[in-house]
């Protein structure tokens, strides 16, 4: 991630692009391939919580043009793991 | 001789509107009928632990239990820890919930569906003044939980006194904090019983929620907010509906982002001051000026080399551990808050709590907590804490501390160490936990 785009990414993202997003949004102690694409990201898995849920929404919304969107807070299953969140993120860009 | 009562609500006509939900307006007459059924349908006890996410829901679970004799607890958080110590003060204790809320281990009545409206025209239910409403709860500066019991007297001219400064009356409120969070409670909740506003049911989190639930319910519209959501709202850059004003608490707001708001929303940003222990204290319009102007009679009065606020809906004299100045009877200026009290995106702890829990967990045999000095850039200052415990890993801690407190509270980092800094007397000297981390700090990270 050395440069940001200033218009909104055309292609859908890989599992590794969104790794790669959370580990700099959050300045995580670790490498984007230590994130398992199907651990959690909330709780006892990565420790995400819905602070650092905001700030990811954000560096997504301007890479890929797409804002997310939850019945509240606690509205979790975007964010259950870096794979179910590197497809929403497909599947809300136009095709 | 029985006890002076004020009513449920003021709403002033059977079809005043109380509340917006998905489906639209809900009058006062479907809110008197929801109440009265959610009352007849409690379990025995006198303790009810309101677990609604919708707010609407939590609204009826709260009059309903306050009309039927029984006390809402509003403790800080939910975790494992808190439910246990409240289920063992309050062995009557019930859950009501609205379904995905519901509690592990505690009798619980999930919120039931609209009730029906007869020919309308309900009686508003009169409640005794000093009927114990609600208890709220601080972590205390000796990490020993306080627990505040709120009359209902109190409870209606807090909110009063509140709508009468912000012009909230006629507004529907959107707000992005809990109802059982102080703030939430006395700015999307009480303003409705008392003060003339209309809450909105849901809690939008994300930047565009935000913007379709202001959208979806008429102006005047309000939206009532933190630092942290309000800055995400803006760097979002989503389309938000016209606002009629802005209201932010539980951290200090930069101008910088004041001005931002009011320019890019259009709208009046006001701030709220207060503290669990005596509620909202006094507003402002940050863009404007410095001094907080106290609600209605509220007063302040010098105890000690310190302050303590006093009228209006304070019950008594209540000691402020924060740090002010007072400009004449009604203004003060803000130089401090406790630097014991942490606050993180509207939730609020103490240190001395948060090393309680950390000591607490087997296997740890010293720990402390630091908050950072916050950066002036409206983004969360997360916690760190260091800790002696031979034996555990990172992740045995943080499990053991996921279960004790909430989980924006857990350090980012947490190191081990072989012993902390303590001089003499036992005590940390802030200067040499910094002095810890940084020489632990490889760099940023958690």
């Amino acid at each position: 991630m050395t440069t940001t785009p200033d218009a909104a990414q055309a292609t859908p993202p890989t599992i590794a692009d969104v790794a790669e997003i959370i580990v700099a949004a959050l300045n995580l102690d670790m490498t984007p391939d230590e994130i398992d694409a199907d651990g959690a990201l909330f709780g006892d898995g990565l420790g995400l919580d819905s602070i650092d849920i905001l700030e990811i929404a954000l560096v997504i919304s301007k890479r890929y043009g797409i804002q997310l969107r939850a019945d509240n807070e606690d509205n979790a299953t975007i964010f259950r793991s870096l794979r179910n969140l590197t497809d929403y993120i497909g599947s809300q860009m136009p095709a | 001789m029985n006890a002076p009562t004020l009513p449920l609500t003021d709403q002033p006509r059977p079809d005043s509107i109380i509340a917006w939900c998905a489906d639209g307006p809900v009058t006062r007459d479907q809110f008197l009928a929801d109440v009265a059924q959610c009352a007849a349908l409690f379990p025995p006890g006198g303790h009810v632990l309101n677990s609604c996410s919708d707010r609407y829901h939590f609204l009826v679970g709260l009059a309903a239990a306050a009309v039927s004799g029984r006390v809402s607890l509003l403790p800080p958080n939910l975790t494992p820890e808190t439910v246990a110590r409240l289920a063992a003060e309050h062995p009557d204790l019930v859950c009501i919930h609205d379904g995905a809320d519901a509690i592990d281990g505690l009798p619980g009545l999930g919120m039931p569906p609209r009730a029906a409206v007869g020919a309308g025209g309900l009686s508003v239910p009169q409640i005794p003044v000093n009927q114990i409403i609600s208890h709220v709860y601080t972590s205390g500066s000796t990490g020993v939980p306080g627990t505040h019991l709120k009359t209902w007297g109190s409870l209606v001219v807090n909110g009063l006194a509140e709508a009468r400064r912000l012009g909230a009356a006629g507004h529907v409120l959107v707000g992005t904090v809990p109802a059982q969070h102080m703030y939430g409670f006395e700015s999307t909740v009480l303003m409705c019983l008392h003060g003339g506003a209309a809450l909105w049911h849901g809690r939008p989190f994300y930047p565009a929620d935000i913007a379709a639930a202001l959208a979806a319910v008429p102006r005047p519209r309000a939206l009532i907010t933190t630092p942290f959501h309000l800055r995400a709202l803006l760097d979002a850059e989503v389309a938000v509906p016209p606002l009629d004003f802005i209201l932010s608490a539980t951290a200090p707001l930069s101008e910088a982002l004041a001005r931002r708001a009011e320019t890019t929303l259009g709208a009046p940003l006001l701030e709220i001051y207060g503290c669990t222990e005596t509620g909202q204290l006094a507003s402002r319009r940050s863009t404007a000026t410095r001094a907080w102007e106290l609600l209605g009679t509220v007063r302040l009065a010098a105890a000690g080399d310190g302050h303590a606020a006093h009228g209006g809906h304070v019950d008594g004299l209540v000691r402020l551990s924060d740090v002010l100045e007072t400009v004449d009877e009604t203004h003060f200026i803000l130089h401090g808050r406790d630097a014991d009290l942490i606050n993180i995106a509207g939730k609020r702890t103490s240190l001395a709590y948060l090393n309680e829990q950390l000591t607490g967990v087997p296997g740890v045999a010293d720990g402390a907590f630091l908050m950072p000095d916050e950066e002036p850039d409206d983004h969360v200052t997360r916690l760190r804490a260091a800790v002696v415990a031979p034996g555990l890993t990172a992740k045995d801690v943080l499990d053991a501390l996921r279960q004790r407190i909430d989980p924006v509270f857990l350090p980012r980092p947490l190191i081990f160490v072989d012993r902390l800094p303590r001089n003499a007397a036992s005590k940390l000297p802030r200067a040499e936990l910094l002095a810890l981390f940084a020489s632990a700090a490889g760099g940023g990270g958690r």
